[in-house]
């Protein structure tokens, strides 16, 4: 197209060509920088913003509290707790074998976990199936719920902790 | 031409989610159950607290519950599983490592389930 230069047409195609010049260079600028960006896979907050810290908001503390609960069940509770059932019904002197353990700080201690890692779970557990529900799906009373959450479930442990460690 | 087909597969996450529920509320009434019958014993002996399994009808209820905690926490686990043994986690051998974590949690939960029905039977 150049080479035909005839006089009158021949800026608007030097125009013409300029143009497609600086598009073709805007295309390889382009694909310089894409090539150049992170490729991230499973993306997450951190991956995003490096260097930028995000505060779990309470829904998110108690979904992971929620989580980290019931592994804790899983690994812990159940074998603890049968082990529990297994001396307090098999015989009078298993009995006292469950009492002594039950009675032992270390026992108390693990107890008193579990019954916490027991009634989030519940708790929260119970806040999910309302989600489920799509009752309190606001973020305002997604919060509170959450919050409440948190509460009763600790004001649940303070009640089981009374009888486990004698304070009445 | 057109013809309804169903593409998604077996349905076993929809299943799964379902049954997380179900066995959910079934081990919390049985919490609230074993709480009401503890408040009501005249006294907390080995007495009074083992006679409450005595009756096939309470170890058969324990065990439904004990039943529904195991498959509760093999969804649940399962989960936590999916979750975090990924590829990206684990780039060398993430199929394998996975299969290996969910074989030990079925065992360990049958082998739960098993100890208490062992534990139950007994008394």
């Amino acid at each position: 197209m150049a080479e035909i230069d005839s006089s009158g047409t021949g800026g608007a195609q030097a125009d013409r060509a300029e143009a497609a010049k600086a598009a073709a260079l805007a295309r390889e600028q382009l694909r310089a920088r894409r090539k150049a960006l992170p490729k991230f896979r499973n993306i997450g907050m951190a991956d995003i913003t490096p260097g930028v810290g995000y505060r779990l908001a309470l829904p998110g503390i108690v979904s992971i509290l929620h989580r980290l609960s019931g592994v804790l069940m899983f690994l812990v509770g159940i074998p603890f707790v049968l082990y529990l059932l297994q001396n307090s019904i098999t015989s009078e002197l298993s009995f006292q074998t469950y009492k002594s353990v039950v009675g032992s700080w270390i026992g108390k201690l693990v107890l008193l976990v579990l019954l916490w890692s027991f009634f989030h779970h519940l708790v929260a557990g119970i806040r999910f199936l309302l989600l489920d529900l799509h009752v309190g799906m606001e973020r305002q009373q997604a919060a509170n719920s959450a919050r409440l959450v948190l509460a009763v479930s600790i004001l649940l442990t303070v009640i089981a902790a009374v009888p486990l460690f004698g304070l009445v | 031409m057109t013809t309804k087909r169903i593409v998604t597969g077996a349905h076993y996450g929809t299943r799964d989610w379902l049954a997380q529920r179900i066995t959910g509320v079934i081990i919390a009434v049985y919490a609230v159950i074993m709480l009401i019958a503890v408040f009501r014993l005249p006294e907390l002996s080995y007495g009074t607290w083992s006679g409450l399994f005595v009756s096939p009808f309470m170890k058969v209820v324990t065990m439904l519950a004990v039943l529904s905690l195991i498959y509760h926490a093999w969804v649940g686990i399962r989960d936590v599983i999916m979750d975090y043994i990924t590829p990206q986690n684990f780039p060398r051998f993430p199929a394998f490592l996975r299969l290996m974590l969910e074989v030990g949690t079925i065992l360990l939960l049958i082998g739960y389930a098993t100890w208490a029905a062992v534990i139950l039977w007994r008394v």
